[in-house]
């Protein structure tokens, strides 16, 4: 279990997060929403240790993550960012294989590979893995940097925004992909999503930040509601039932 | 851009090298070891192999450390102020020690590289307008500031005849006996090998190091202490050698990638093979004189900086 313990930031004097808990429980995938602006991006940066807080604590397991040593920190926690600006170039399958340098520091093994090649696999990127980045197109070199966040094999994953140029299809076949690693691997994975119908079909619980605040953090049940939506978007989203998914039709709200 | 072909053309290139020169040597005048002719090949052909293969093997290894480091394919001890600060570093150790050792003068000027370097990554750290060529401008301005305060006080001290052509890339003074510092390199490649996968991931980003649980400052650092050693052997022996730090490791990238282990021993051995080429075309062309390295190397390098320049869009 992650525990978020009061966490505070400031940038000059504005709170972008203020005083946030929250816990994400273990085996389960936890879905951030919330405005643009909100804070989602600068709490999983806290989370993830790329970014000092000003106040408060994670526990992860409850060990305080500033207690761990940046590699064993590695081997528990991975995240992916929002925008993953890079000219270097290497290949798909060079740049999944460093998803394994916490383990091997670029030397890999025989069940490193595997690994890799596993990863590059549940990506369906085996047929282009010798491509190099920069010659991707925006989706290919999305799923390039899931399949190595995969390939780094942590307990708990944190991606943000990481339908960020997907196509339906595809953005479909990743969360299908979290929802395997979840319950079939047991992994736990805290995911930033703008499409709440995304975060409604495929999430447990839902945590929604607002202005820094948490404003609501619950089931997936309890949070995709017209009532709970209006608070957290300021529009009125009316939700159908469909398959058994709860749709929120917001196109024309 | 194999192994297959860069190790043999390496090899005939050296031997080629071995036997070009004013005075004519052969194979069975070496067979006699008391002979004049094994003399100078001991004492001067062998050292300037020896010197060109370190340098250019060297100045390369530097730049592709740099360029990942930096994040940014311009950016080599020309184009970064290194150079210039090494040279700074050199004239101050001449003020401060009278008759500078090659140590103390080693010392101050990997120091003064280092500084130099470091400066520029500071800079590099505030600018936010990250702009591809934007960069290496700032570095070359950076670079002149430096030289300018080198000239001042070397005018002001009288310690160089000729600002402009001081210290400046020439192997044909290069003897037994002058040389040797350079083999300072050999443990630094070897480091810089066994580091090639942190600084590809520092290569990577910040974020993107801590996620994987690397410690990006420290390896950042090391890898600017590698650069300012190797900087600092090459300009006391050798001079400076301009471009080889830039267009080298970016002709590799496009054909090998960004893979530094598996891309340094290649841009180690294009390295040597262009100045080899460069040193070689210096010795001939005007025979019986020289034309000198860094004027070669500057030629020819510039137009191939240029070209890189023209088809960035490319692959940069
Ligand atoms: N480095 C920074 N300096 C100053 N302010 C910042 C910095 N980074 C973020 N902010 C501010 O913090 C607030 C929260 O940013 P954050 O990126 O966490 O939002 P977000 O919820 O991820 O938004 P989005 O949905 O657009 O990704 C924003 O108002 C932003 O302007
Ligand atoms: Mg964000």
């Amino acid at each position: 279990m992650i525990q978020v313990r009061e966490l505070t930031k400031l940038y000059g004097k504005k709170q972008v997060v203020e005083n946030v808990s929250v816990d994400i429980q273990r085996g389960q995938i936890t879905s951030f929403i919330g405005p643009n602006g909100a804070g989602k991006s600068t709490l999983l940066s806290m989370v993830s240790r790329l970014l000092d807080a000003d106040t408060g604590e994670v526990l992860i397991d409850s060990t305080n993550t500033k207690k761990l040593k940046s590699n064993e920190f590695s081997k528990r926690v991975s995240i992916l960012k929002q925008s993953n600006y890079m000219n270097v170039r290497l290949t798909i399958r060079e740049l999944v294989s460093f998803g394994r340098f916490p383990y091997s520091k670029g030397r890999l093994n025989d069940e490193d590979e595997k690994m890799v090649d596993q990863s590059i696999d549940y990506m369906d990127l085996k047929e282009m893995e010798n491509s190099y980045l920069d010659e991707l197109s925006g989706g290919q070199r999305q799923r390039a940097f899931i399949a190595m966040v995969i390939a780094q094999d942590t307990d708990y994953i944190l991606l943000d925004e990481p339908l960020n140029n997907l196509d339906m299809k595809h953005s479909v076949q990743i969360m299908k992909i979290l929802r395997r690693l979840v319950d079939e691997l047991g992994k736990t994975v805290v995911i930033v999503l703008h499409d709440i119908n995304f975060a409604s079909v495929y999430s447990d619980r839902i945590v929604a930040l607002k202005n820094g605040r948490v404003v609501k953090d619950g089931t997936t049940e309890e949070i995709i509601q017209s009532a709970a939506l209006k608070e957290i978007y300021d529009m009125d989203i009316p939700i159908q039932q469909m398959n058994n998914c709860r749709i929120c039709v917001y196109f024309n709200s | 851009m194999k192994k297959r072909y860069l190790i043999p053309t390496l090899i005939i290139l050296s031997i080629v090298s071995l036997f070009v020169g004013v005075s004519s040597i052969s194979v069975s005048d070496l067979l006699d070891f008391q002979s004049e002719e094994t003399e100078i090949f001991l004492i001067s052909r062998l050292p300037r192999l020896v010197a060109i293969l370190l340098a250019g093997a060297g100045m390369s290894m530097a730049g592709l450390i740099m360029q990942q480091l930096s994040r940014n394919k311009f950016v080599s001890p020309t184009t970064a102020g290194t150079l210039d600060a090494t040279r700074l570093g050199i004239l101050v150790s001449m003020l401060l020690f009278a008759n500078a050792s090659m140590l103390e003068k080693m010392t101050v000027a990997f120091a003064f590289a280092l500084a130099g370097t470091f400066l520029f990554m500071q800079i590099l750290n505030r600018i936010k307008f990250k702009d591809a060529i934007f960069i290496p401008l700032v570095g070359l301005m950076f670079g002149n500031i430096l030289s300018s305060i080198t000239t001042f006080f070397a005018y002001r001290a009288d310690v160089i005849q000729n600002m402009s052509a001081w210290l400046q890339g020439d192997f044909s003074m290069i003897m037994k006996g002058s040389y040797e510092l350079l083999y300072i390199s050999v443990p630094v490649f070897i480091i810089a090998y066994l580091y090639a996968n942190r600084f590809t991931v520092a290569g990577m980003g910040e974020d993107f190091s801590k996620n994987l649980g690397m410690k990006y400052r420290s390896v950042v650092n090391i890898g600017l202490v590698l650069v300012a050693l190797i900087t600092a052997t090459v300009v006391l022996t050798v001079g400076i050698i301009p471009f080889l730090g830039l267009i080298i490791p970016n002709i590799v990238s496009i054909f090998k990638g960004d893979h530094l282990q598996k891309t340094l021993p290649h841009t180690a051995m294009l390295g040597a093979i262009f100045l080899l080429v460069c040193d070689i075309l210096g010795r001939v062309l005007i025979y019986p004189y020289e034309i000198s390295i860094s004027l070669m190397v500057g030629v020819i390098g510039s137009f191939i900086f240029l070209f890189l320049l023209f088809r960035r869009k490319a692959y940069a």
